[in-house]
C-alpha cells in the first residue's frame, strides 16, 4: 500500500493496481469505457481522462488516461481539473456525434452506461450538423438483437467474445469510421456466452432478444436476488419480473461463484416460468379443484402414514425435499435418481468430505494454474465452469509478464507477453469438447481408458497409487508429462464427473488429487453435478429411486416431488411404480408424462415464485428469493407438504437444522425473513418502479393490499430500506448516477473483490481426511463385434429438463443423432452424414440420422443426452447398430 | 362603525364593475390551449401513433397513475400494446408531457370529467387517443430516430448518411 493524492487528500492505494480502479474504489465517480473490471485496461476509449501532476510544485500537469496508469505511491492527480472535466466532455460529444436519436425506442435506456457518463461528463447537446454515419444490423440468432448505430467503438464486446470467451464469429470489421462489430454474416452467435454481451457492451448495440419480447424497463421490475437453477454450478442471478410475467435475467455478482458472466441456457432458460405448459390448478382426478379443497385432499389422503412412498428431486429446494422426507419417513424417501447415477453422486459427495483435495468455487477455477479434465465436455455439462477453466490457461504464462514487471491490468501489453503460449491443461474425454482449443494434451477414449489414464496419472505422482496393471507404454509417456506438469503447478486442478456414467472416470479424479495433495500442493478436485440440487438431496440422504419399485403396492401412496420419472427409470419400470399404487400425488410446475399420471396433481411454485436453498457442486448453499407472489391456486412444494406447525421457510429450515446435522448450515445461507435493514424489510422494487396505481386499475379501480411475504426478509414492493443489504438479499444493483449493471463497483469492497456485505452462499463440504486411494481400476476399452457402447453426449440446449421450455432455447436444441467415428461409420456401409441408423434403445427399434465425430474411439457410439426416447437407459450400454436399407 | 359604512359602499361599487364569474356550465370559459386539463395520446402527421411506449412518463408521475405494455409491430416499430391512466389518481401535474420525447401525450384544456363511479374514471388507450397531433404539429419521432421500420429504411432519417459499407477498406 502506498499513498496517493487525488484533488489533494491523501489516500491509501496498492501500487499493483491503476489509477481507474483505485479513484472507483474509493467510490469516484469517473466515467470509463472500454475498461471492464474482468477484461482490464486497454486505454481505447480515452474517456477515463484525468491530470497527473510530477509533484506538489507542478501546478500544470499532464492529461492522462487513468486506466493505463498504474497507482504508485505518492502519485499526485486531479480529476476535477478543468483540463480533465472538458477532455472528458470532449470524448463523449465525438462518440455521439453519430449516436442515433435512440433511447425511447432502446431496450439499453433507463440502464445504459453511455447515457449514465453522458450525464457525468454533462454532455446535452449536440453541436455537430454533420450527417450522422449508419449500419446495418445483423439477426444473431434467438437471443440478442443487434443495432449496430448505438456502437461507440469501444472494443469491449469483441474483447469478451474472443479473447475471454474464446468465440471466433464475432469480429470487428472495416475500417476507421466505420468500424463494425458483428459476424461475418448473419447467424447464430456459436459461443455459449455470447448473452453476456448483454451486460459487456456498453450501449445498446447488443440487447436482450428474449426480453424484447415483453420488454419492461429495469426501473419497472420487480427484482430478487435468485440462483440458476439449470445446471450443478449454481450461479447467481437477479430475475426481473413485472405483471406476474418473469421477463429476464441478469448477472448478480458473487466475487467467489459466476463473478460477471453467466453462460447462455441460465441467461435465457428463464422463460419456462411463463410456459403455457405450466400447472396453474390443482386436480383431483383430472378434474381442476380449488387450493383448499386440494389441501384438504392432501391432508385426506397422506394421514394414513405407513404406505406412503416419497421421491425427492434433485432440481427441488433442500426444503422441499426435506418436507416430503419429513411427511413419508426417512426409510420411504427417495432421491428420485436413478441408482447408477445415484451412487456416482453420493460418491462424489463421499470422496469431496473424506479425501483432502478441496472443491474450488469457480473463482479459484479461473486461478488454477494446470488443469487436468477426466470424463467431461464440461462446456455443455456445467457450462459457466468452462468459461473459468478457459481464463485457468492463462495463469502460468502472466507470470512471464510479472517476471518482465508488466502490470497484470494492462490487458494488451500482457497479451503481448503471453502470445499463444499457454499454460499445462489436458483434457481426457470420448470426443472433441468446446476447450479443446486451449488444451495441450487431449486424449480421446472411452470412459474405461478415460479412467485408467487419470490411474496412471495419479500413480505417476505418487508410486503409492495403485500402478494401472497392462498400461501401454504410450499411455504411460503421455500419464508422466501430465503427472510433472501438475506436481509443478501451485494451485493444480482435477476436473471430472457424472457424465461418463462411469465410477472408474471419478475415482480416478479422486485419485489424482490425493496423489497431488500427498505430494505437497493443496490441489483442487472439481466434480460436476448433473443438477441444481444433485448435492443437496445426496447431503439430505436418500435410497435411490429403483428400490421404490419394489415398495409401491396396491395400498401405497407415491408422492412424487417435482420429478418427471419416466426421464429417470425405463417405460416398464416408471409405469409399475406409479401404476400399481393405489394413488399418486404430483407436485410438478410443468405438465409432463408423470403429472399425468397423478390422480392428486398439486401445482409447485417455480424458482422464480417460491424460495429455498440449493446445494451447488461446489458443496455451496445459496439460498433463492421469489420475485413474484404465485397465483392463487399455487404453493411452494414445501408449503403442499408441510407440517402443521410450519409457518415459514424459517420454520422449515430450523427443523432441517435440527433433524440433519450435516446441513445445520444452510441456515445461514441468506438472513432470516425477521431480518431488517435499519427496521424495514429490503425492497424488491427500484424506488422508481411505476404504474402502482394504474396496473390493476382495468379489473378494479381500488388499489389492492400490497402482498406480503413471510419467507424473506424482502419486500414485494418499494417500501423498505434502500441501503445495501447483505449480499444473499441484494435485489438488484443501483446506484445514483449509475444505472446500468456497472453500479454493482459501488456495491464491491473493491474493485472486483467481494460485495461489501459478503458474498451469498456456504460451503458446506470441507475435506476432513486422507481418504483412500480407488483400487478397482477396469481393464483396457475392447471394442465388439457389431455392437457399439453407447454414451449420452450431454448439450448446452436441450439436455436440461425446464429450459427446454424457454422458447429461444428450444430453437437451438440439439436435433436427434446417433454419433460414430467415421471408420466405425464406413464400416456400415454409411456414405453420408444424415443416413439413418437403426438402434435399439427404451425397448424399441429407433432411427436415427447418422453424425460423424472423427474423434469418438472406434467401437464407441454416441446419443445426445436428453433424447425422450432413451431416457431411463442406464448408460453407457452395449447397442446393435444398423443402417436401415 | 365607519368601516361597516366603507364596506356597505365598496359593495355597492361592485354592482357597477365588469363581471368574472361565468354562468357554468351554461356558459363555458376559454382556456388557453396549455392549460392542463385531460390528457390525451396524438397522432404524428402521418396518422400513425406517436407513443413509442419509452415508459418516460409513467416515470415521472408523483401518482404513478400511468401504465403501460410495450411491443413492437413486425417491422420494429415500438407502440404501447396497452395504455391506462388512472385519472381518479391524476393531479393534471403536466410532468408526463414534459417527459415525453414523442409529444405523444398532451394535456388539454378539457377537465370535464367528473363520474359518479371511479371506475370510469380508468381510461385505456382507445380512449385517450385522439386522431390527430395536437398542440404540436410536424413532429415525427420515427423521422429522427435511428431505428429502422416499415417505409424508413437505414440511413433514412433525418440527417443521415446511407449505410456503411463494411467491406470498404480504404480509409
Ligand atoms: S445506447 Fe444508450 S444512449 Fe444510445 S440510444 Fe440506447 S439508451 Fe440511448
Ligand atoms: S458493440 Fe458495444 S461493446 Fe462492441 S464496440 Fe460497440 S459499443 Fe463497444
Ligand atoms: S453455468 Fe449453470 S448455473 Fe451458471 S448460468 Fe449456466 S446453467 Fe446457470
Ligand atoms: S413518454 Fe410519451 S412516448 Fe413515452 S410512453 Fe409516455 S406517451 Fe409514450
Ligand atoms: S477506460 Fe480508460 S481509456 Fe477507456
Amino acid at each position: 500500500m502506498g499513498t496517493i493524492y487525488i484533488d489533494g487528500k491523501p489516500y491509501e492505494a496498492d501500487p499493483q493496481n491503476n489509477l481507474l480502479h483505485v479513484c472507483l474504489s474509493l467510490g469516484f465517480d469517473l466515467p470509463y469505457f472500454c475498461w471492464h473490471p474482468a477484461l482490464n485496461s486497454v486505454g481505447a476509449c480515452r474517456q477515463c481522462a484525468i491530470k497527473q501532476f510530477k509533484g506538489e510544485q507542478d501546478k500544470k500537469g499532464k492529461l492522462v488516461m487513468a486506466c493505463m496508469t498504474p497507482a504508485s505511491p505518492d502519485t499526485r492527480i486531479s480529476l476535477l481539473d478543468p483540463d480533465a472535466v472538458a477532455f472528458r466532455a470532449g470524448i463523449i460529444e465525438g462518440m455521439m456525434l453519430s449516436h442515433p436519436h435512440d433511447c425511447p425506442v432502446c431496450d439499453e435506456g433507463g440502464e445504459c452506461h453511455l447515457q449514465d457518463m453522458t450525464v457525468m461528463t454533462g454532455h446535452d447537446y449536440r453541436r455537430a450538423e454533420f450527417q450522422k454515419r449508419t449500419f446495418r444490423n445483423q439477426d444473431l440468432g434467438p437471443f440478442l438483437n443487434h443495432e449496430m448505430n448505438r456502437c461507440i467503438q469501444c472494443y469491449r464486446c469483441v474483447r469478451f467474445y474472443r479473447q475471454y470467451a474464446g468465440g471466433k464469429d464475432l469480429n470487428a470489421f472495416s475500417i476507421n469510421n466505420t468500424v463494425y462489430f458483428g459476424r461475418n454474416e448473419d447467424g447464430v452467435l456459436e459461443n455459449e456466452f455470447a448473452g453476456n454481451l448483454v451486460e459487456v457492451c456498453p450501449t445498446g448495440v447488443f440487447t436482450d432478444r428474449t426480453l424484447k419480447q415483453h420488454y419492461t424497463r429495469k426501473w419497472d421490475l420487480r427484482m430478487a436476488p435468485s440462483v440458476c437453477g439449470h445446471c450443478g454450478v449454481g450461479c447467481n442471478v437477479t430475475l426481473g419480473e413485472r405483471y406476474s410475467l418473469l421477463r429476464r435475467v441478469v448477472n448478480r455478482f458473487n466475487s467467489e461463484v459466476n463473478g460477471y458472466f453467466l453462460c447462455d441456457r441460465g441467461r435465457f432458460a428463464y422463460e419456462f416460468v411463463n410456459s403455457p405448459n405450466r400447472i396453474r390448478t390443482p386436480q383431483l382426478d383430472g378434474e381442476a379443484i380449488s387450493g383448499e379443497a386440494a389441501e384438504w385432499e392432501f391432508q385426506n389422503l397422506t394421514s394414513s402414514r405407513d404406505r406412503l412412498i416419497g421421491i425427492g428431486s434433485p432440481r427441488a429446494s433442500l426444503e422441499a425435499n426435506f418436507a416430503l422426507r419429513q411427511l413419508v419417513g426417512a426409510d420411504r424417501f427417495f432421491a428420485g435418481v436413478e441408482s447408477k447415477e445415484w451412487t456416482l453422486i453420493t460418491t462424489m459427495i463421499d470422496i469431496l468430505k473424506r479425501g483432502p483435495a478441496r472443491s474450488p468455487a469457480l473463482n479459484e477455477i479461473e486461478h488454477s494454474d494446470a488443469v487436468l479434465i477426466l470424463g467431461e465436455d464440461v462446456t455443455n455439462s456445467a457450462p459457466r465452469m468452462a468459461l473459468s477453466l478457459r481464463q485457468s490457461v492463462r495463469q502460468q504464462p502472466m507470470e512471464i509478464a510479472k517476471k518482465l514487471q508488466v502490470p497484470l491490468w494492462m490487458d494488451d501489453a500482457v497479451r503481448e507477453v503471453v502470445q499463444d503460449q499457454r499454460g499445462p491443461f489436458f483434457i481426457s474425454a470420448p470426443f472433441a469438447t468446446r476447450l479443446d482449443d486451449i488444451a495441450a494434451i487431449t486424449y480421446r477414449a472411452a470412459p474405461d481408458d478415460a479412467a485408467r489414464l487419470g490411474f496412471a496419472v495419479a500413480h505417476e505422482i505418487d508410486a503409492n497409487a495403485p500402478p494401472v496393471p497392462g498400461l501401454h507404454e504410450k499411455m504411460r509417456a503421455m500419464a508422466r508429462v501430465i503427472a510433472d506438469a501438475l506436481k509443478k503447478a501451485k494451485r493444480p486442478l482435477v476436473v471430472s464427473g457424472p457424465s461418463c456414467r462411469s465410477l472408474a472416470v471419478v475415482e480416478s479424479a479422486a485419485n489424482v488429487a490425493k496423489a497431488l495433495c500427498g505430494f505437497s500442493q493443496p490441489a483442487m478436485l472439481g466434480l460436476l453435478t448433473p443438477e441444481c440440487n444433485s448435492f443437496g438431496l445426496a447431503l439430505l440422504g436418500a435410497h435411490a429411486l429403483d428400490e421404490a419399485v419394489a415398495l409401491t403396492g396396491k395400498d401405497a401412496t407415491v408422492i412424487v416431488l417435482e420429478n418427471d420419472l419416466y426421464r429417470r427409470l425405463p417405460l416398464e419400470k416408471a409405469d409399475a411404480l406409479l401404476g400399481s399404487a393405489a394413488r399418486v400425488i404430483v407436485l410438478e410446475h410443468l405438465s409432463n408424462t408423470t403429472s399425468a399420471r397423478a390422480s392428486l396433481l398439486l401445482p409447485a411454485a417455480t424458482i422464480a415464485e417460491s424460495d429455498g436453498t440449493l446445494v451447488s457442486n461446489e458443496g455451496r448453499a445459496q439460498r433463492y428469493f421469489s420475485v413474484f407472489p404465485h397465483q392463487a391456486e399455487v404453493r411452494e412444494s414445501w408449503r403442499w407438504l408441510r407440517k402443521p406447525q410450519w409457518s415459514s421457510l424459517d420454520d422449515v429450515l430450523s427443523d432441517l437444522a435440527k433433524e440433519v446435522p450435516q446441513l445445520a448450515a444452510v441456515v445461514n445461507a441468506a438472513p432470516s425473513s425477521k431480518f431488517r435493514v435499519d427496521g424495514a424489510k429490503v425492497p424488491r422494487e427500484p424506488h422508481r418502479a411505476s404504474g402502482r396505481t394504474a396496473m390493476t386499475a382495468n379489473l378494479t379501480v381500488v388499489e389492492p393490499k400490497p402482498p406480503v411475504d413471510p419467507d424473506s426478509a424482502l419486500s414485494y414492493t418499494m417500501e423498505g430500506a434502500p441501503l445495501q443489504p447483505p449480499g444473499a438479499l441484494q435485489p438488484f444493483f443501483w446506484s445514483p448516477g449509475w444505472n446500468s449493471i456497472q453500479s454493482v463497483n459501488k456495491f464491491q469492497s473493491e474493485i472486483g473483490a467481494s460485495l461489501r456485505t459478503g458474498d451469498p452462499g456456504v460451503r458446506l463440504i470441507k475435506p476432513s481426511g486422507k481418504g483412500e486411494y480407488f483400487t478397482q481400476i477396469p481393464s483396457h476399452f475392447v471394442r465388439r463385434e457389431r455392437e457399439w457402447l453407447v454414451i449420452p453426449i450431454e448439450h448446452i440446449f436441450g439436455t436440461e429438463e425446464l429450459s427446454q421450455h424457454a422458447p429461444a432455447i428450444a430453437t437451438l436444441a440439439f436435433k436427434p443423432y446417433l454419433a460414430l467415428n467415421a471408420s466405425d461409420a464406413g464400416s456400415l456401409g454409411l456414405a453420408n452424414e444424415g443416413e439413418e441408423l437403426e438402434i435399439e434403445l427404451g425397448g424399441a427399434k429407433h432411427r436415427l440420422p447418422a453424425k460423424i465425430l472423427p474423434d469418438l474411439p472406434a467401437g464407441v457410439a454416441g446419443i445426445p443426452n436428453g433424447l425422450d426416447f432413451a431416457f431411463g437407459e442406464v448408460f453407457p450400454t452395449w447397442r446393435r447398430i444398423e443402417r436401415v436399407s | 362603525m365607519l368601516s361597516v359604512i366603507r364596506t356597505i359602499w365598496n359593495v355597492f361599487l361592485h354592482s357597477f364593475r365588469r363581471r368574472v364569474t361565468i354562468q357554468y356550465p351554461d356558459e363555458k370559459p376559454y382556456l388557453t390551449p396549455r392549460t392542463r386539463g385531460r390528457i390525451i395520446l396524438s397522432r404524428d402527421p402521418d396518422g400513425g401513433e406517436r407513443c413509442v411506449a419509452c415508459h418516460l412518463c409513467s416515470a415521472v408521475c408523483p401518482v404513478d397513475c400511468i401504465a403501460l405494455q410495450a411491443t413492437e409491430d413486425e417491422n420494429g416499430r415500438r407502440y404501447p400494446e396497452f395504455f391506462r391512466i388512472n385519472f381518479s389518481r391524476c393531479i393534471f401535474c403536466g410532468l408526463c408531457e414534459d417527459a415525453c420525447p414523442t409529444y405523444a401525450i398532451q394535456l388539454t384544456p378539457d377537465f370535464e370529467m367528473s363520474e359518479h363511479n371511479r371506475q370510469n374514471l380508468v381510461y385505456e388507450k382507445q380512449d385517450l387517443l385522439i386522431s390527430g397531433p395536437g398542440k404540436y404539429t410536424g413532429y415525427n419521432f420515427w423521422r429522427v430516430s435511428g431505428v429502422q421500420i416499415e417505409g424508413k429504411d437505414k440511413g433514412e432519417a433525418e440527417n443521415e448518411a446511407p449505410p456503411t459499407d463494411v467491406y470498404r477498406l480504404t480509409p
